[in-house]
C-alpha cells in the first residue's frame, strides 16, 4: 500500500469526537438520528400509503352513514337515498375512482329535484359519500394508522432533533444550507414543494379524494368534540403537530438563544391554545368556532354576514368574540405594532407566522433579495389590503343595508377573495412554495394584516433593528437569513437603523451576524433615524430625525 | 475635474475610495482587479465553503450597481506600473493611464520556507482564488493540518471541521495568540477550540510537508518527530502587503507600500491604502500595517476626500475589532493589550460556564476607561467609543454599564457582576447597583455633551 493510500485509511479511522459533531454533511449520521430520519420516512410513508388503503363501497351501510352523518337536507334526503341505493354493491379502490362511479348519483338525484342541489351541497355531499364508503382497516383503525403515520413521523423527527442537541454544541448550524438538496431548491427540495402544493390543492378543492387522511383524525376530533374530523379540523392538527415538532427543532437549533427559544414557544403556544383548542372546546360546547389571535384582515370573512349572523345569535360569548375581534383589528394591533413593532404579531403570536418559522425554517435563505422584488411586494400587499378593505365595504354596506346596497357584487367579491387571496395565495403558495421561494411567500407579498402592521412599524413605532457602529464586515449573512428579503446589510453597512415595513422581528439576522453588529430593540419612536457615525471619519457626529 | 481615477484592487479600502470618490465629483473611476468582477467580501470567504451563503450572497452590492455610479471595473492582472509614464500595464500587454493612481492590493499570505510548501493541496487562504483552490484540494478527504494560530487560521478550522474533515491545528504560541490576548481569554479560545474536537498542537511548529509520488501532500512533520498523515495544508502564518508587483519601480518599499499622513506615497499622485499600506509615522500605540477591513474602510474614505480637493489627514481613531472563533464571538474597544502597561489598571469578570467574560482597562491615576475586550458578550459600539474618548471614570462606566450592552433582548445580564467584582477590589470607589439596558440607556450617555481626551491612547 502506498504511503498516501495508507494516510487515507488511516484518516478513515480517526473519527470526531462525540459532542462536537458539526452541523453539515452527515450532521444525523448517527445512530440516532439514523432512527430518527428512519422512523420520519415510514410515518411518511405510511401516511401517503391510507390514502388508498382499503376499499370505497356502496351498499346500505354507506347510505345509512350518510344520513347520520346530518349533512344531507331534508328535502334532499329521499331523492338522494334513492340514487345511490341504485349503485348498491359497486366498490372502487380509491376515492376518486368511487367519485367517478357513484358521485353520479347525485347529479341523478340532483335532476330529479329540478336543480336543487347547488354547489356547495354538491361539494359536501361528495365529501360525505367519500367519507362514508371507506372500508377495509382504517375504518375503525384510524387511531392505529394516527399513530404508525403522523405518530411515527413526529416521534423520528423528535429523535432526531434530540440527539442533534446530544452531538453539537450550540451555536449558529447554517452548515451545508447551499449544499444541500433539500434546503436549495434540489431534487429534494422541489419534491417537498410540489408535495406540499399538491396537499393544498387536495384539501382545498378535492377535499373529497383524501377522506382516508381526514379520517385518521377523527380519534382526535371526537376526544376533543365528540363529532368527526372535518377537513378543516385534520389540516388544523396536522399544522399544529408540524409547528410544535419542527418549534422542537428551531428550539435546539438556537438554544444559545434565549430570545429565539422565548419566540419560538411563543408561536408554539398561541397555535395549540389559541387556534387549536380553545376553538375545539368552544365547538363541543356548541358555541362558534373563533381563533382569538385571528385579525381581520387576515380573518377575512369576519364581517361577513354569516359571520356577523353566527356571532350575534350565539349569547353573550358570541357578542364577546365580535367586539373582541373588532378590538383587535382596530386597537390591539396598530398599539402594539407602536409599543414592539410588527413583530409582536407576525414572530410570536399569527399562525401564518408560527408555521413559517418552525416548518419554514430550513427555507428562510430562499428569499428573494433583490430590489426587484422589493418593488413587486410592496405593490403587491398593499394591492391585496385594498382588495380587502374594498370587500369588507362592500360587505359591510350590503349587510347594514339589509342585503340592498351592491347585492350583485357582494357574492362575486367575496368568492374571488376567497379563492384567490385565501386559499391560493395564503395557502397553496404560501407553504407550498416554502421549499421554492422561502417561508414568508404570503407574509411579504400578499397579507393585507402585515401591509397595515407595516405600515405602523414604518412610520411611528417604537421598533427598530440598531447596527452597531463600524463592527459590519459586510459579510452577508444577515440579509441572506432575512425571510422578508430585507438587505439588512446595506443597513449596517451605512451604520442606518433597519427600519423597514416588512421586517417581522424574528431575529435571526442578529444571531447569525459573526460579529454582533445587529440588536432588535425599541426605544424612543422619534429617534429611528438617528446616526452615530462610526464607519465614518467626523465620529460621533449627531443627525436629529 | 473629469481626471482619471484608477484603483487597483477591489476590495474593502479600494471600493471605500471609488464610491466616495464618486460621491464627490466626477471625475472617471476605474477600478482594476484580477481577482473578480465585483467587490465582494473577503471576510465571508469562510461561509461560503461552509454552504452558509453563495458567492454571490458576499457582494455587497448588486451587480449594476457600478455601472449605475459610474464606477468602471475592470478584471485584468496588472504586470507592472510605470510611473514615469503615469500607467498600468496589464498582462495582456495594453495600458492604462491615470491621473490619480489608487494602490489597494492588499496581503499576501505568508510562508516561511518550509520544505514542501508549494506542493500540491497547500496553499494560503486569502482570497478568492485560495477558496476555489480549496474547494478542489478537500474533496473527500478526511484529514488536513491548519499551520499557523490566528484569526484566518481559526476560520480555516471551521471551514474544515464543518464538513466533517478531522483538522489538526499546529500552533506556535503556548496559548490563542498570547501575543495579542491576556492569558484568560487566551485560555476561554484554548478551552472552546479543544471543545470542538479539535486535535489543537500549542507550542507546536511544523518541520516539513511531505509529498506522495504524484507531488501531492501526504503528511507534515512536527519539529520534535511527529508526522500527521493529511491531503490538506492551511499555511495560515499571517499575511504581508502583496507589493511584489512593485519591488523594482521608484516606489518606496518597506514591508508595505511607505505612506506619510495623508496616505501619499513617495510618487505624486500615488496614493496608497488599506492592507499593502505602511504608514511611516503611525499614531502612538498603532502599528504602520494594519490589514483590518475597518482601516481599509477608513482609509479609502479619507484618500477620496483628499483626492476630490479636502486636504484630510489619516485618523485611525479609537481602536476597535472583532472576530469569532467557532460559536465565540469577541470584540474589543479601545487598547487592551496583552498585559496592561504601566500605570493601567484591569478589571476582569468571567462566568463560572467560562464562556463569557468582560475586562476594562483603565488608567489607574484617573480611572479613565482605556479599552474594552469582550467575549461572547456584545457591546455597544458608540457608547464604548463615547466612554473611552471622554476617559469617563470607571466608576461612572460601571453605574451605566447597561448602556453598553447589545446582547438580545431577554439574554441574562451580567453588568451587576461586573460591578460586584469593582466593588470587591475597590471598595474606596464602590459603586450602586447599575442601570437597566437598553437603548434609552444608551442615548443617555450618547447625547450627553462631549468631554473629548485624546483619543484612547494610554
Amino acid at each position: 500500500m502506498s504511503p498516501a493510500r495508507a494516510a487515507d485509511s488511516a484518516a478513515r479511522g480517526a473519527g470526531i469526537a462525540r459532542g462536537t459533531r458539526p452541523a453539515g454533511r452527515g450532521r444525523d449520521a448517527n445512530l440516532a438520528g439514523r432512527l430518527g430520519h428512519a422512523a420520519f420516512f415510514v410515518g411518511c410513508a405510511v401516511f401517503v400509503a391510507t390514502l388508498t388503503l382499503g376499499e370505497f363501497a356502496m351498499h346500505a351501510d354507506t347510505r345509512a352513514s350518510l344520513e347520520r352523518s346530518g349533512t344531507v337536507r331534508e328535502d334532499h334526503r329521499a331523492a338522494l337515498d334513492a340514487a345511490l341505493a341504485g349503485h348498491d354493491g359497486r366498490t372502487f379502490g380509491t376515492p376518486w375512482t368511487f367519485l367517478a362511479g357513484v358521485g353520479a348519483a347525485i347529479d341523478e338525484a340532483n335532476a330529479e329535484l329540478g336543480g336543487a342541489i347547488g354547489s356547495y351541497d354538491r361539494g359536501r355531499y361528495r365529501f360525505e359519500l367519500a367519507r362514508a364508503a371507506t372500508d377495509g382497516p382504517i375504518r375503525g383503525g384510524e387511531a392505529w394508522f394516527l399513530a404508525f403515520s403522523v405518530g411515527l413521523a413526529s416521534l423520528g423527527a423528535l429523535v432526531t432533533f434530540a440527539a442533534r442537541a446530544r452531538n453539537e454544541l450550540p451555536g449558529i448550524k447554517n452548515d451545508g444550507n447551499f449544499h444541500s438538496s433539500t434546503r436549495n431548491r434540489g431534487a429534494v427540495g422541489i419534491a417537498i414543494g410540489t408535495a406540499l402544493i399538491a396537499f393544498y390543492v387536495l384539501l382545498y378543492f378535492r377535499p373529497e379524494y383524501i377522506v382516508n387522511w381526514i379520517r385518521l383524525t377523527d380519534p382526535v376530533s371526537r376526544a376533543l368534540k365528540g363529532t368527526p374530523a372535518s377537513q378543516w379540523f385534520f389540516y388544523g392538527t396536522l399544522y399544529t403537530v408540524a409547528i410544535l415538532v419542527m418549534g422542537v427543532r428551531m428550539m435546539v437549533q438556537y438554544r444559545h438563544s434565549r430570545y429565539h427559544l422565548v419566540r419560538t414557544a411563543s408561536v408554539m403556544f398561541f397555535q395549540t391554545g389559541f387556534a387549536f383548542l380553545i376553538p375545539a372546546i368552544l365547538e363541543a360546547l356548541h358555541k362558534p368556532y373563533f381563533d382569538f389571535k385571528h385579525a381581520w384582515p387576515l380573518d377575512y370573512t369576519f364581517f361577513f354576514k354569516w359571520r356577523i349572523e353566527e356571532l350575534t345569535s350565539s349569547g353573550v360569548v358570541g357578542w364577546f368574540m365580535l367586539f373582541w375581534g373588532i378590538g383587535l383589528a382596530l386597537l390591539l394591533v396598530p398599539l402594539l405594532a407602536f409599543f414592539f413593532g410588527k413583530r409582536w404579531y407576525c414572530s410570536w403570536v399569527c399562525g401564518c407566522g408560527g408555521l413559517a418559522e418552525t416548518l419554514g425554517d430550513p427555507f428562510r435563505h430562499l428569499s428573494d433579495k433583490s430590489t426587484t422584488a422589493w418593488r413587486v411586494e410592496r405593490w403587491l400587499v398593499h394591492g391585496v389590503l385594498v382588495f380587502a378593505v374594498v370587500m369588507t365595504a362592500i360587505v359591510l354596506g350590503n349587510f347594514w343595508s339589509g342585503g340592498a346596497w351592491l347585492a350583485g357584487a357582494t357574492g362575486p367579491v367575496q368568492k374571488s377573495y376567497g379563492l384567490l387571496i385565501g386559499s391560493i395565495f395564503a395557502g397553496v403558495v404560501g407553504t407550498g412554495f416554502y421549499p421554492l421561494m422561502g417561508n414568508r411567500v404570503w407574509c411579504r407579498f400578499g397579507c393585507p394584516l402585515a401591509a397595515i402592521l407595516g405600515i405602523v412599524q414604518r412610520f411611528k413605532s417604537r421598533f427598530r433593528i440598531t447596527t452597531n457602529g463600524g463592527q459590519c464586515i459586510s459579510c452577508g449573512n444577515c440579509s441572506t437569513y432575512c425571510e422578508m428579503g430585507i438587505d439588512v446589510r446595506a443597513y449596517a453597512q451605512r451604520g442606518d437603523d433597519v427600519v423597514r415595513a416588512s421586517c417581522v422581528g424574528c431575529g435571526v439576522c442578529a444571531a447569525v451576524c459573526p460579529r454582533g453588529v445587529l440588536r432588535l430593540e425599541n426605544g424612543p419612536s422619534d429617534a429611528r433615524f438617528e446616526r452615530f457615525d462610526l464607519l465614518r471619519i467626523e465620529e460621533g457626529r449627531v443627525r436629529e430625525g | 475635474m473629469g481626471r482619471k481615477i484608477v484603483i487597483l484592487g477591489n476590495g474593502i479600502a479600494g471600493i471605500t475610495a471609488a464610491r466616495h470618490v464618486r460621491k464627490r465629483g466626477d471625475d472617471d473611476i476605474l477600478v482594476i482587479s484580477g481577482e473578480t468582477d465585483h467587490f465582494f467580501s473577503r471576510t465571508a470567504l469562510m461561509y461560503i465553503y461552509m454552504g452558509h451563503m453563495r458567492f454571490e450572497d458576499t457582494k455587497p452590492y448588486e451587480d449594476g450597481f457600478w455601472a449605475k455610479n459610474r464606477i468602471a471595473l475592470e478584471r485584468a492582472w496588472v504586470r507592472r506600473v510605470d510611473f514615469e509614464q503615469k500607467r498600468l500595464e496589464l498582462a495582456d500587454g495594453s495600458f492604462r493611464p491615470y491621473d490619480v493612481l489608487v494602490l489597494a492590493t492588499g496581503s499576501q499570505s505568508n510562508k516561511f520556507g518550509w520544505p514542501g510548501q508549494d506542493l500540491d493541496g497547500v496553499q494560503g487562504l486569502y482570497g478568492y482564488p485560495d477558496l476555489l483552490a480549496m474547494e478542489r484540494s478537500t474533496a473527500g478527504i478526511d484529514r488536513a493540518v491548519v499551520v499557523g494560530g490566528g484569526l484566518i487560521g481559526i476560520e480555516t478550522i471551521e471551514m474544515l471541521h464543518s464538513r466533517g474533515i478531522h483538522a489538526t491545528f499546529v500552533v506556535r504560541e503556548r496559548s490563542w495568540m498570547d501575543f495579542a490576548y491576556p492569558a484568560e481569554e487566551s485560555a476561554m479560545i484554548d478551552r472552546h477550540i479543544r471543545e470542538h474536537g479539535i486535535d489543537y498542537r500549542l507550542g507546536t511548529e511544523i518541520e516539513a510537508i511531505l509529498p506522495d509520488e504524484s507531488g501531492r501532500v501526504r503528511a507534515v512533520t512536527l519539529k520534535g518527530g511527529d508526522e500527521i498523515p493529511c491531503r490538506f495544508v492551511a499555511l495560515t502564518v499571517g499575511v504581508r502587503p502583496n507589493v511584489d508587483l512593485l519591488r523594482d519601480s521608484m516606489l518606496e518599499l518597506d514591508r508595505g507600500i511607505l505612506v506619510d499622513g495623508r496616505l501619499r506615497t513617495s510618487v505624486p499622485d500615488v496614493y496608497a491604502i488599506g492592507d499593502c499600506a505602511q504608514l511611516r509615522e503611525p499614531e502612538p500605540g498603532r502599528r504602520a500595517i494594519e490589514a483590518v477591513w475597518y482601516v481599509g474602510r477608513r482609509m479609502g474614505e479619507t484618500v477620496a476626500r483628499t483626492i476630490t480637493g479636502d486636504d484630510t489627514p489619516y485618523d485611525p481613531g479609537i481602536w476597535f475589532n472583532s472576530a469569532k472563533f467557532l460559536d465565540l464571538e469577541w470584540q474589543v474597544y479601545g487598547d487592551v493589550p496583552p498585559r496592561p502597561p504601566e500605570g493601567v489598571g484591569n478589571l476582569y469578570w468571567e462566568h463560572p460556564d467560562g464562556r463569557i467574560a468582560i475586562r476594562i482597562r483603565y488608567r489607574e491615576s484617573d480611572l479613565a476607561v482605556t479599552g474594552f475586550n469582550l467575549m461572547g458578550i456584545r457591546y455597544r459600539h458608540e457608547v464604548c467609543h463615547r466612554w473611552i474618548s471622554d476617559g469617563t471614570p470607571v466608576p461612572t462606566v460601571l453605574r451605566e454599564l447597561g448602556a453598553a450592552n447589545f446582547d438580545p433582548e431577554l439574554f441574562e445580564a451580567y453588568e451587576p457582576h461586573v460591578v460586584a467584582r469593582w466593588n470587591e477590589t475597590h471598595p474606596e470607589h464602590a459603586v450602586p447597583e447599575g442601570r437597566r439596558r437598553g437603548l434609552r440607556a444608551a442615548l443617555d450617555v450618547l447625547r450627553r455633551p462631549r468631554t473629548p481626551r485624546v483619543g484612547g491612547a494610554a
